[in-house]
């Protein structure tokens, strides 16, 4: 009786679009692990060093993606005490955070390129991988904006307290996701800088 | 209690109906942007036959062009203009046929066709579901294969004509877009064609994993499942792991092409100019691409073996033989084909020592799928076989599984490839072994599932038409290239008959072209039977195949939701053919031992004590009948 029961729920079961997320994530860190991989090939292949000290701006940007994840888990635990103002404001703290992410890796690329001279069509490609690995993964950080002002929106228009949760769940799994993915690209290029 | 829960339910499913008769289906609704997973198999089934009719029809134009290089057909140059200037097919223009012959048969109709039609219509109906996880992502994922499609089509309308690297899109020629006539807007077409494809081709990937594991009806354990439905599922998750890894090679490639890093690109003089690209690796790309293309051979074809599984059972009225070792041996080549993909690469200067394990991962392989071979055999074996047209079907694929695969093992050898590489001997083998047999398989498929999408029976006799000359013409075609590129014949040339030493191949050719022409024409019987039956085909019954699984308890007429109520109950393994003691000579999955006690065994009790003790007091007063009489 139980399952049907639980059939019942099916029409509002959210569980297998969440699943989704997660095997889209799957694929997301297939096609990182593809890049990184090439640029192990590559620079394994060729000897090509990166010979690159990573500009600080990195130190910075990590650091805004990290508390992002915070204040995404405060907005979290805020929606599901039912608190929505909180749970906007942290919203808003998130986009803010993620906005200044994606800035602060611009900025980045112009440290590198017009202090550094690292440009993107170096004749040595593990340098262009700096630039392919944070362009690829500010794209999706864009995606995970989107995401995210589309839960913010959410808030903003009373949607039922089931949907709500069910949107902060796929914003947070994206969001943190994409945190521990910049933190590996960061780690790596650390790691090869040499 | 119980019965508050049957009551909650049907107030439930009342409500459902009303939901349904209040939302109006338009025809843009039903039809083009549908999002009911039986309309998007069968959108993606026509687009693919579409592309393969297409496909095919390029096949013919290079074959013909084999067959008679000296000779001009004026014809030619009035259907294809600057193409075919004075009644031959340019030599660019060739190559180009060559590369999206192949990029559309493998992609479109083998990966899109195949996984698209069958993992949309079969996940959801025999796991007793009643849509797709995201119906609205199942809908784009169609929406982005069809632009994908039409974006690859458009490349022959562009001044230079399409990409023409070969569907393996190597760099450096398809890096630089003043390389060759097909490098320039054909490829970058084909790039964006792709990209579309791999976001599809994710998105319904997610979708049929995803509802695999989530949205099963009661009783379909993943032991319940039918072999269709693991072979979906475990090509599902290959796609998703593979795709990924093109898509980042291709990102990289079009950074090459488009704004002058050089990942790929080194040493490269072009028309006398030395290009400031120094450094890259075009071997990177290799990997790249073959990191998914192997894994792609098997999307390809662990679909069709699913089907051809199914097919055979259900028609030989036997159970699967070795319904376990079916799936361990197919999860087997899920894990196996990540690591072999180094064995397309043997002759670009790999240590030997790596070649030597590519080598072995590359015949390991031949474990699971023998295993499947023997299966099928086996499942054939006594059985009380009906030679229906998707029988036929599928015994073909099998048949071409075989004689293809026994080529494999020459080829994955590192020190035989050095000689085999790249000549009409690869061109046999995977012709054979995932053209051949995987198309077979997706045209089983057809066959046996037509009653289900469309409510109507295909003609038979047109179908064994269709089946034997496909199967002539197929081996007739294909087979003979095994010894031509024994003979070291090279394949993508266009005239290798004006070599002095490959002179002698002209005949064979000219035969070869001739049965592809013969095979050619069979499709018209397939096409014309397919289209007729559509809309004038005999109705079909329920289940008109007398098969268990649960697709064929759902009505005929299709509704949302597939099941009008409660979605069934699953009780058993969906492969009771034939079982001493029972009444017919099937048993659905929806039936319960209870009420099968004549046909019921000790093992189908394994972890159901109560089911044991009850079958042991039938069966002990059956005995004590006996005694008494």
């Amino acid at each position: 009786m139980m399952a049907s029961i639980q059939k019942n729920n099916d029409r509002l079961d959210l569980a297998p679009k969440k699943f989704n997320m997660w095997i889209f994530i799957f694929t997301s860190f297939m096609f990182f692990a593809a890049l990184t991989s090439g640029f192990i090939v590559y620079s394994g292949g060729k000897g090509h060093g990166l010979n690159v000290i990573m500009p600080s701006a990195f130190m910075y940007s990590t650091a805004a993606i990290i508390l992002s994840s915070g204040t995404l888990l405060l907005a979290n635990r805020a929606a599901k005490g039912l608190r929505f103002g909180e749970q906007k404001l942290y919203l808003w703290l998130t986009l803010v955070l993620g906005l200044a992410f994606f800035a602060i890796q611009i900025y980045a690329w112009y440290v590198l390129t017009y202090k550094m001279g690292i440009y993107f069509t170096d004749p040595n490609a593990s340098r262009s991988f700096i630039y392919a690995f944070t362009g690829t993964h500010l794209i999706h950080i864009i995606a995970a904006i989107l995401l995210l002002l589309n839960t913010l929106w959410g808030t903003y228009r009373n949607i039922p307290q089931v949907r709500n949760m069910f949107k902060m769940e796929m914003t947070s799994i994206f969001w943190h996701f994409l945190g521990i993915i910049w933190i590996y690209l960061y780690v790596f290029l650390l790691l090869n800088q040499n | 209690m119980s019965t508050l829960a049957v009551h909650d339910h049907g107030v439930a499913h009342h409500d459902e109906h009303g939901h349904e008769h209040h939302h109006n289906e338009t025809f843009v609704s039903k039809y083009i942007f549908s999002m009911d997973h039986k309309m998007i198999a069968k959108q993606f089934l026509i687009t693919g036959i579409t592309m393969a009719v297409i496909a095919m029809i390029l096949s013919i134009l290079f074959r013909i062009q084999l067959a008679y290089p000296d000779k001009t057909f004026p014809l030619l140059t009035t259907l294809l203009g600057h193409f075919a200037p004075n009644g031959r097919i340019s030599t660019e223009f060739y190559l180009s046929l060559v590369t999206i012959h192949g990029t559309i048969m493998v992609f479109f109709v083998l990966t899109a066709g195949l996984s698209g039609t069958f993992a949309n219509l079969l996940i959801p109906l025999q796991i007793g579901a009643r849509d797709m996880a995201s119906p609205f992502m199942n809908m784009l994922s169609y929406w982005f294969f069809f632009l994908a499609s039409v974006v690859m089509l458009s490349s022959f309308f562009v001044q230079k004509g399409p990409a023409s690297g070969g569907w393996t899109i190597y760099p450096p020629l398809s890096a630089l877009p003043k390389a060759m006539p097909g490098s320039g807007e054909g490829m970058t077409l084909w790039l964006i064609s792709m990209v579309m494809f791999v976001a599809s081709s994710l998105m319904g990937g997610i979708n049929y994993v995803s509802t695999v594991l989530n949205m099963r009806t009661k009783g379909m354990d993943l032991w319940k499942m039918p072999l269709t439905i693991w072979a979906l599922f475990l090509t599902a998750i290959l796609g998703i792991l593979a795709f990924p890894v093109l898509v980042a090679g291709v990102v990289l490639l079009i950074f090459d092409r488009s704004f002058g890093t050089s990942f790929y690109l080194s040493d490269i003089v072009l028309n006398g100019v030395q290009q400031p690209y120094e450094g890259g690796s075009p071997i990177l790309f290799q990997h790249l691409f073959w990191f998914l293309g192997h894994p792609e051979v098997y999307i390809v074809i662990m679909p069709a073996m699913g089907i051809s599984s199914e097919v055979m059972s259900v028609n030989s009225r036997k159970p699967i033989f070795g319904y376990h070792a079916m799936v361990y041996s197919l999860i087997g080549i899920t894990v196996l084909s990540f690591i072999v993909w180094g064995h397309h690469m043997f002759v670009t200067g790999m240590n030997p020592f790596l070649g030597g394990v590519f080598m072995i991962t590359t015949l390991i392989i031949a474990v699971p799928s023998a295993v499947k071979t023997f299966n099928w055999l086996a499942t054939l074996w006594r059985g009380n076989i009906r030679f229906t047209p998707a029988m036929l079907f599928a015994i073909g694929m099998v048949s071409f599984f075989i004689s293809g695969g026994l080529t494999g093992i020459f080829l994955g050898n590192a020190a035989l490839d050095i000689n085999l590489h790249d000549t009409y001997f690869v061109v046999a083998h995977f012709h054979l072994v995932m053209g051949s047999a995987a198309i077979f398989g997706m045209l089983a498929g057809v066959y046996h599932w037509f009653p289900k999408m469309f409510g109507k029976l295909m003609d038979e006799k047109l179908g064994y038409l269709h089946f034997w000359l496909t199967f002539i013409g197929a081996y007739l075609v294909f087979f003979p290239m095994h010894f031509m590129g024994l003979d070291g014949v090279p394949r993508r040339y266009y005239a290798f008959t004006e070599f002095a030493s490959m002179q002698k191949w002209l005949t064979i050719n000219t035969f070869i072209t001739w049965a592809a022409i013969m095979a050619a024409l069979a499709q018209v019987a397939f096409i014309y039977n397919f289209i007729v039956s559509i809309f004038a085909g005999k109705k079909s019954t329920q289940n008109p195949w007398e098969s268990n699984t649960l697709e064929w308890t759902a009505p005929v007429e299709h509704i949302h939701g597939n099941w009008p109520g409660e979605i069934p109950t699953v009780y058993r393994w969906p492969y009771d053919y034939s079982k001493p003691g029972a009444e017919e000579d099937f048993i659905p999955q929806t039936v319960p031992f209870s009420q099968t006690m004549s046909s019921n065994l000790p093992h189908d009790f394994e972890d159901n004590p109560a089911g044991l003790e009850e079958l042991n007091k039938y069966t002990s007063t059956l005995k004590a009948e006996e005694k008494v009489k």
